[in-house]
């Protein structure tokens, strides 16, 4: 049983990655796009912004090379699939396969953060050029924590926009709501600004939702400031068990409202 | 070239794609709160950099809104006409369907450009009026006849570059098939012009004033209205609004000699 799981697994991941490669350019490219911090981090430092939030030149750059690799490893696309194949008709086939669905596009995240993964390592380097300064390498306890509390970022934005992919069983296009939750995201995960920078009225209440978890949380565990481990990635656990259960039950009322299309 | 008809089709493709927009209202409502809360995100960020310094690039917080303003104005004309229509032409090119476009006897740019239209994003134009109008208030701007003549004509300026950048990314979907990911980059970029360009470092500034021309999309109409553009800036984003769609139209021109259908 366990064995036959893994080896259609194992199988999905290795399909998956060669179709990664065949669309390597594209992947760069979206490694490129995702560059905004650098430019945030260019309006902190030219504007000595950081001083009031006792952050050095240096620890800031590396906050933000950091919430870069978070960001580049924890990017989830899975409601724009989900959608089209819906739309299509494709998610029929995949229905009656005795996997569940959403284990083929976890794969797909998977293989591709291993094709971008060069591009991202390359982009760090170009950066490092421009910045010699903010030069480190994390030692290898920091890198393994804080590359579960990536992995664990990554599981609670496919979680949850797992749980958004399944609305389309009702409404047909769901990605709309995607970009509706993109925008907290965006803002309130520490990609732009450090959660450090934060006005007062807002820290009270951030960090009960998932969203400092996203990117601010891991992003200061690599870069070595200041965070709190264990609560850190308890809350992250937390919060995929919660998405997870949500899932679990939208899928299942989602799936019996399913109504073939296009085919 | 017969102008009346391509009136006629513009109004027709309008039509066609109200059509297909109406077939999901729901999402229109989506669409407009996610520009409120995107406008709401924006201005948030912008506090907390106003929060550390009074002055951020010699521009205050009132200052830096204008700029606001008129991203939100311009990333809503891009939402409406630049990126249904430009992405649909990948999906054109992969699928082969451009050749039903070529042989028709209308204009090919004309009608990869502006086929569809998505109305969510003309609730962004009006919040980007909206704050603009808030902005000219508060700042104390006196609103006489040349400064909307100049206004109008610099936001035309900017929408043109904005639209032939689109359009050149596009169109390099001829050699390359897929170029999703090449707009997103062009997105990212675009998101510089929030900002007022004299907070970033000088080389960032001098690469956002020449190999992506932000400063002319947003910087150049802002100044505008504040009143600190020079006469010779208004010109210059003219002529260089004139250079990207002359360019645009070259270049989508020399494209198609390499186009070799798809598919069938």
């Amino acid at each position: 049983m366990y064995k036959s799981f893994l080896y259609k697994i194992n199988t999905l991941l290795k399909i998956q990655y060669s179709n990664m490669l065949e669309y390597r350019a594209e992947i760069a490219l979206w490694a490129i796009s995702g560059i905004i911090p650098f430019f945030m981090l260019n309006i902190w430092t030219n504007n000595g912004l950081n001083e009031s939030i006792n952050l050095s030149n240096t620890m800031l750059s590396r906050y933000f090379i950091s919430a870069f690799f978070v960001r580049q490893f924890s990017v989830v696309w899975v409601v724009f699939t989900f959608e089209e194949d819906a739309l299509l008709g494709r998610i029929s086939p995949y229905l009656i396969q005795p996997l569940h669905p959403f284990f083929r596009y976890f794969s797909q995240h998977i293989a591709e953060q291993v094709t971008r993964f060069p591009f991202a390592l390359l982009i760090a380097v170009v950066f490092f050029i421009f910045n010699p300064d903010s030069f480190w390498i994390p030692n290898i306890k920091t890198i393994i924590i804080s590359g579960l509390a990536i992995f664990l970022s990554f599981l609670i934005q496919f979680l949850m926009q797992s749980i958004i992919a399944t609305f389309c069983f009702w409404t047909e296009k769901a990605s709309s709501i995607e970009k509706l939750l993109f925008i907290p995201t965006l803002f309130l995960s520490g990609l732009l600004a450090p959660v450090e920078s934060f006005p007062e009225f807002v820290k009270s209440w951030i960090y009960f939702t998932p969203f400092p978890y996203l990117i601010d949380f891991p992003a200061n565990l690599l870069s070595s400031n200041p965070s709190n481990i264990s609560s850190g990635i308890f809350i992250q656990i937390f919060w995929v068990i919660l998405f997870f259960c949500i899932f679990a039950k939208t899928w299942k009322s989602g799936t019996k409202k399913f109504t073939a299309m296009g085919l | 070239m017969n102008i009346k008809k391509y009136f006629q089709i513009y109004n027709l493709f309008n039509y066609t794609s109200f059509a297909i927009e109406m077939e999901y209202k729901i999402n229109i409502l989506i669409d407009f709160i996610t520009a409120i809360f995107g406008l709401i995100g924006s201005i948030f960020l912008l506090s907390i950099f106003f929060d550390n310094s009074r002055l951020i690039g010699g521009w205050s917080f009132e200052q830096a809104l204008i700029i606001q303003g008129i991203y939100t104005i311009l990333n809503g004309v891009t939402n409406t006409w630049f990126s249904p229509n430009l992405t649909e032409i990948v999906k054109y090119i992969r699928e082969g369907t451009l050749d039903f476009v070529l042989i028709k006897p209308v204009d090919s740019q004309f009608w990869v450009s502006f086929k569809r239209i998505s109305p969510s994003g003309l609730i962004e134009i009006l919040i980007g009026l909206l704050v603009l109008t808030y902005c000219i208030n508060i700042n104390d701007i006196e609103l006489t006849i040349s400064l909307i003549f100049l206004l109008t004509t610099t936001l035309i300026c900017s929408i043109s570059i904005l639209y032939s950048l689109w359009f050149l990314i596009s169109t390099t979907t001829i050699w390359f098939v897929k170029t999703w990911n090449a707009t997103e980059v062009l997105r990212s970029f675009l998101y510089v012009g929030r900002f007022p360009l004299n907070s970033f470092s000088f080389s960032l500034r001098i690469f956002f004033s020449t190999v992506i021309p932000i400063t002319f999309i947003t910087t150049i109409p802002s100044e505008l209205i504040l009143g600190i553009a020079p006469i010779w800036k208004i010109i210059l984003e003219i002529i260089v609004s004139l250079t990207f769609i002359s360019i645009s139209r070259k270049f989508w021109k020399y494209a198609l000699r390499f186009y070799s259908s798809a598919s069938s």
